[in-house]
């Protein structure tokens, strides 16, 4: 701040506040809705204050779901979603930080080659190749299964780069001192790297988890089994079934049970979290 | 490419290590890729027995086709409007969290946490925000003489979408224009109010110009989100409708591709949009060059 002006604090302030209103609120009136019972909502003026069909909204969704809408156990869904979300984490982790590693402390033939064709996958999202995608899943016999919802998505080019990134700052001296004590590639990079890159992994693992758990139209391709179903996509058929009268408190908790675990990470883990954000985009 | 300057020797061991990724990339992006294309490039007969080889027929096709320069049209509004709508709002709460000392990590913290949530989860909670009969938002519009109708209104689809798209970019617009601010040395803000230039010309005049790196990044990426990342809010809200305003190229591919089952034409746009792709990858990366060399 370069001047006092009390007139542009409050200014300043009233933007926030605004700012905050404008992200807050949609989730307090989806929360609002969600302890409410379903005919509060037939005299067409949504209410302001939650209700007290808290707990018989939840833990209905939670314990039986709403089958009439092909909607699984919300308990079941959300289980689906955290196995699913940190396999993913996981899985994106592991293949990149070893490809990373290979690039930047080997010299063979194809490396560039191989560089090149982990960068294709930026340019290749599921929503360009669905049919094609979906045909080789299909064909892999990978549809309803664990396997077939993490696989496939697992391949970084994001991940590789930062972690190539970051081994190329890990001094030299690090790799010739490991040498001269005998240490093979693999040693360096359990010993030395690993530990290292601690603090990367962590951030990434929290973008990678957030990631995840969101994925949308791949799990709505290939599960075909409610027992499969994730959460983020469940929310969706419990809203569209019974468009008419959609009950609004059901979609409502869905919605809140599907955004929590992802915005708890966040702002549990903020300098993690924005670490990562600001680190992939390099 | 760069490597150490002493590389491990092992013949072998390096394919092992890139081989998870690479065999991953191959099958599941490279390959369906590759058959994207081809199937571009070919017509099947009613009953899928027979594929002919047509050159561009597909691609003169879909040119010609009403329904996808709609699509085209509706994904260029959607698009340029949530890179500008979140944009500046989150350019306006990063100058004002800028500003605040104390409190700036509290607001920071109640800012950031939509990035985590889905985009068919925003939808939806915009969805039930402007409902016609329950939601909020409508009942004030209602009072100013408006009678928002999402359903039939297509543009009132529109600017939901647009709206819930929006509000979840926020958070990722907000934490880098806050880095933006913090790179901007506080000693040229210093010497312009010596000059005698207010906050709101400083603003303008010095500051927002050394912001446009960050500007400029930000919109490729703002463009890039709103056509490949909103899949999600236009099926779980309008799913294209009303009568295909909301209907943007992710959709439309979706769409003719899986429920209509047309491999040609959905081929053909699956390649236009990894062109798309291509291209909006190729800005970005060269304007990271241009950063590094500063």
């Amino acid at each position: 701040m370069v001047e006092n002006r009390p007139f542009l604090t409050f200014l300043t302030h009233l933007i926030l506040i605004f700012g905050v209103l404008t992200v807050v609120f949609p989730v307090y009136l989806a929360f609002v809705a969600s302890t409410r019972g379903a005919t509060d909502f037939m005299t067409g003026i949504v209410p302001l204050l939650p209700g007290d069909q808290l707990s018989a909204n939840y833990g209905y969704l939670l314990g039986s779901g709403e089958s009439t809408a092909g909607a699984p156990p919300f308990m079941l869904m959300l289980a689906n979603s955290l196995l699913m979300a940190i396999l993913i984490a996981i899985g994106k982790i592991a293949i990149s930080i070893i490809s990373a590693f290979a690039i930047v402390y080997f010299r063979f033939p194809l490396r560039v080659l191989a560089f090149w064709v982990i960068f294709m996958t930026l340019m290749l999202p599921v929503e360009v190749r669905i049919l094609p995608t979906y045909k080789v899943v299909a064909d892999l016999g990978m549809l309803n299964s664990y396997s077939g919802l993490v696989i496939p998505v697992i391949a970084s080019a994001t991940a590789t780069f930062l972690f190539r990134q970051f081994f190329l700052t890990v001094p030299e001296e690090m790799m010739e001192a490991a040498r001269v004590d005998g240490a093979g590639p693999m040693k360096f990079f359990r010993d030395i790297l690993l530990p290292l890159s601690r603090t990367n992994i962590a951030a990434l693992f929290i973008i990678m988890f957030i990631y995840g758990w969101n994925q949308y139209l791949w799990p709505m391709l290939i599960t075909t089994e409610p027992h499969y179903y994730t959460v983020v996509m469940g929310i969706k058929r419990l809203a569209s079934v019974l468009d008419g009268d959609t009950q609004w408190n059901l979609v409502m908790a869905g919605v809140i049970l599907a955004g929590l675990p992802p915005v708890l990470v966040i702002i549990f883990m903020q300098r993690l979290f924005v670490k990562g954000l600001v680190e992939t985009e390099k | 490419m760069q490597t150490k300057r002493t590389v491990f020797h092992s013949r072998i061991l390096p394919y092992f290590l890139l081989a998870p990724q690479l065999i991953i990339t191959l099958i599941f992006f490279v390959w369906p890729a590759a058959q994207a294309i081809r199937q571009s490039f070919l017509r099947q007969d009613p009953f899928g027995l027979k594929e002919t080889f047509v050159w561009f027929a597909n691609y003169t096709r879909l040119l010609d086709d009403p329904d996808y320069l709609n699509a085209l049209g509706a994904t260029f509004v959607f698009s340029v409007g949530v890179t500008l709508l979140s944009m500046s709002l989150s350019l306006m709460f990063a100058v004002a969290v800028n500003r605040v000392l104390r409190s700036g990590r509290f607001y920071t913290t109640l800012l950031v946490w939509p990035y985590a949530v889905a985009p068919a989860a925003a939808g939806l909670l915009w969805w039930f925000m402007f409902n016609p009969s329950v939601g909020i938002i409508p009942y004030f519009l209602s009072f100013l003489g408006y009678e928002w109708n999402h359903r039939l209104h297509t543009g009132d689809a529109m600017v939901l979408i647009i709206i819930a798209a929006a509000w979840k970019q926020i958070s990722y617009n907000f934490l880098f224009f806050v880095a933006g601010l913090q790179s901007v040395p506080q000693s040229l803000s210093e010497a312009a109010a010596i000059d005698g230039a207010g906050p709101f010309k400083r603003f303008w005049t010095v500051i927002f110009p050394l912001l446009s790196p960050t500007t400029f990044f930000l919109a490729v990426i703002n463009i890039t989100y709103a056509m490949f990342d909103t899949f999600g809010i236009v099926d779980a809200t309008t799913s294209g409708g009303p009568s295909q305003s909301t209907n943007i190229l992710v959709y439309k591919v979706y769409a003719d591709g899986f429920i209509g089952l047309n491999l040609g034409p959905s081929a053909a746009q699956s390649v236009i949009l990894m062109l798309i792709v291509i291209a909006l990858t190729v800005v970005q990366f060269r304007w990271i060059e241009r950063k590094v060399q500063y």
